[in-house]
């Protein structure tokens, strides 16, 4: 079993968070700043738009050739005496992780920020094998205290403002004084800082996720901002790896070509605080490192979305400019999406993950505005691919039986040219009738959807094409 | 492209598209003036929708059909041209992709998507027009619409053009590149969302106090203009064709009909 979904929920999700007065103070705050500091890097950047078709095609390239690098890194890792796990399941990746930690004889595992960790539930499970997980990315950190989801893939806390951190810090902290001043962020981050550094010293395990696995050397890579997750893989025993297979690249240069996208997409810098590369344990000579370094390798239903017409979504590197772009993202933030990965990609990938039936809103719910795919570092067709969703589920007669109709008797009329001028020219005529007096409606019968929230225009009356046909006949 | 022969004017057929059609005949009508005022003959061929709401609602087999419909009646002019970037995108981009698996009908459908184009586009970039002949006072501000702008690249044409109307003035809003909330069936299916979305939309306009608020997509004009009005707004809102062929003197959008425009 994967993360529980709530996304068959979804609009009752979304009505609660835009209800919700907290989270929309947190969903203001971020709208502007992703956006502008994005657009701010990329420009300053000459081949940026090169690099993007650059990306795309390395990645492209990697999954047309998945099966031959994920055995070539494979043979990589074990020259450097690390171990490959690979899981089908999300159950087969969670078992696999506590048997090490279990051999290990661990009590308490750190975490660096990982998605796919969310993805299989991972916390829950070694919990329930008796350890204690301890997030140490600060947004994980604040969520895990509040036994939350994360909302974004790259700002798990991004729906908290600065005062709901602090007072979860008072409750969760009471070994420090309680008169202490904790109203400016900076505050926040130092005692965070002073938590996690215990945690770091008593851990036996650490666990992270990848951004990257390098076919030609066996390597890993995380891309960070708070160095806990050099803490996180450093100091304890073991290392443990957690990915997903479309995480792999070719080579060193790829890496490097795709890094120059990744953290520019992502917050607006032209490269994060911190890129490491891990590979294997530690060796002879080195000054740290691991004694274990174990990659867990995840399908999870990935290979599933080979050959079809969601294979480009395994392009994604997990970048999160789709949801920072995203007109119903910044309105209902992360949560309403009710799984694991939120907005454009998440409505794509979902789907394909946890299937259509359980995730079928998501990829409904967009306007289609394709600020996503505008954006997408390795220019993934996001609308396009909401929309083979749509057919999908059109196919499969789970879309709502009212669109269904409603769509029915449209396309009744549409197809008869001649029926349809005739109907719709008396029909108008009778709207605007009605309308006249106002110039609009305030209800309308089976349009609440609309009139619930905002007035429908009246027509003018009368068609165009009668109108018009009208002036040909006056000049001629 | 089929270029239209030098020796005479070109033949463009236009495409109102349903909104319009069932609507506000009115941006047909100022649609065929600035073509015709641009030296074309304009013709309007029996049409209804491009299928784009089937496409979109993952219908696929209607939207063919409507395709097909589309094709037939449109491929004999040397352009089509319509008030709207969504139903002008749907032809362009996605008619090539409907058909990319039928040889019979990929070629025509590939054919039909390079002639036609978005008003605005058309007459600046096709036609090289750079000024019309109207005269609207008052201060303007321009939405782009999600389709024209990032599946046609339109963004410089409108308002180049709107620049050259006699007593108008442009004044952009903050977040103009952000989408309405309209998304077709969406505005229904969603309509909290899109509620949230809309009203974010129009706190950006009245900020920028406009008299008038145009762009190039009546569906997009209509939700807007709903939730201004809603909002107990009083800015104008019309479509940026209207505007430049100067026909202002019928009621905005939303507004009462047989009395004076409020101004």
């Amino acid at each position: 079993m994967t993360a529980h979904p709530t996304s068959p929920y979804f609009k009752e999700n979304a009505h609660e968070a835009l209800k919700d007065e907290q989270l929309q103070m947190a969903l203001s705050n971020v709208r502007q700043g992703f956006i502008d500091k994005r657009a701010a890097v990329a420009a300053k950047l000459p081949e940026f738009e090169a690099l993007r078709d650059s990306a795309r095609d390395i990645k492209n390239h990697t999954l047309a050739n998945l099966d031959l690098y994920l055995e070539k890194w494979e043979n990589k890792v074990h020259d450097a005496g690390g171990h490959v796990h690979w899981a089908r399941t999300a159950e087969e990746a969670r078992q696999a992780i506590v048997d090490i930690c279990r051999k290990a004889g661990a009590k308490t595992v750190t975490k660096g920020k990982s998605m796919i960790s969310e993805e299989i539930n991972l916390n829950a499970a070694i919990e329930a094998a008796g350890m204690t997980p301890v997030e140490t990315d600060l947004g994980e950190y604040i969520i895990q205290l509040r036994n939350e989801a994360p909302s974004h893939i790259i700002a798990p806390a991004v729906h908290l403002n600065a005062t709901q951190v602090e007072s979860d810090f008072r409750r969760v902290h009471t070994h420090l004084d309680p008169n202490r001043d904790l109203s400016e962020p900076v505050q926040l981050l130092t005692e965070a800082r002073q938590v996690l550094r215990e945690k770091f010293l008593a851990a036996d395990v650490g666990i992270t996720g990848a951004n990257f696995l390098i076919a030609e050397t066996g390597t890993s890579v995380i891309v960070t901002n708070e160095g806990n997750g050099d803490l996180t893989q450093i100091l304890p025993k073991i290392h443990i790896v957690i990915a997903s297979i479309e995480k792999l690249v070719p080579t060193l240069d790829d890496v490097s070509q795709i890094l120059r996208v990744l953290a520019r997409s992502a917050t607006g810098q032209e490269m994060s605080v911190y890129t490491t590369f891990s590979t294997g344990p530690r060796r002879p000579g080195d000054v740290d490192g691991p004694e274990e370094y174990h990659v867990v390798v995840l399908d999870n239903g990935r290979s599933a979305m080979l050959g079809t017409s969601f294979q480009d979504m395994l392009r994604c590197i997990r970048c999160g400019a789709c949801m920072n772009h995203c007109p119903v993202y910044h309105a209902v933030g992360g949560h309403a999406y009710g799984w694991v990965y939120p907005g454009p990609m998440g409505a794509v990938l979902s789907p394909s993950l946890i299937g259509v039936d359980k995730a079928g809103h998501l990829p409904n719910a967009s306007t289609f505005c394709g600020r996503c795919e505008s954006v997408c570092p390795v220019r993934i067709p996001l609308p396009k691919m909401m929309r083979h969703w749509r057919e999908q589920e059109f196919e499969r007669h789970l879309t709502p039986a009212t669109v269904r109709s409603g769509l029915g008797v449209w396309a009744f009329f549409a197809k008869r040219p001649t029926l349809y001028r005739f109907a719709s020219n008396l029909g108008m005529k009778a709207l605007a009738f009605f309308g006249r007096d106002k110039g609009k409606f305030t209800s309308l019968p089976f349009a609440g959807g609309w009139t619930d929230y905002r007035d429908f225009p009246a027509p003018q009356g009368g068609t165009f094409q009668d109108q018009w046909k009208a002036r040909k006949g006056a000049k001629s | 492209m089929a270029a239209p022969n030098s020796s005479r004017p070109p033949r463009v057929a236009l495409f109102a598209t349903c909104l319009v059609d069932l609507m506000r005949p009115s941006i047909g009508m100022a649609t065929a003036k600035l073509l015709e005022d641009a030296g074309c003959v304009v013709e309007v061929p029996s049409q209804t929708c491009c299928g784009q709401p089937a496409f979109n609602s993952g219908d696929r087999d209607t939207a063919r059909a409507l395709a097909e419909q589309m094709i037939a009646a449109f491929e004999g002019y040397d352009y089509i041209v319509a008030p709207s970037g969504s139903c002008a995108g749907q032809v362009r981009k996605h008619y090539p992709e409907l058909f990319k698996h039928d040889p019979n009908l990929a070629r025509r459908a590939d054919a039909l998507a390079e002639k036609t184009y978005e008003l605005t586009s058309f007459l600046v970039d096709v036609l090289g027009v750079r000024k019309v002949a109207a005269s609207v006072a008052g201060t303007a501000t321009y939405h782009d619409s999600c389709s024209g702008l990032r599946e046609l690249s339109v963004k410089k044409q409108p308002r180049l053009l709107l620049q050259s109307v006699d007593g108008l003035s442009l004044t952009e809003m903050n977040e103009n590149e952000v989408c309405c909330g309209f998304g077709g069936t969406f505005a229904v299916k969603y309509g909290e969302i899109s509620d949230s979305i809309v009203t974010k939309k129009a706190e950006n306009i009245e900020a920028a106090e406009p008299d008038m608020l145009l762009a190039g997509d009546l569906g997009c004009l209509m939700n807007m203009a709903g939730k201004l009005s809603r909002m107990g707004s009083t800015i104008e809102v019309r479509h940026v064709a209207e505007v430049l062929a100067g026909m202002t003197d019928l009621p905005p959008i939303g507004a009462p009909s047989g009395q004076e425009k409020a101004r």
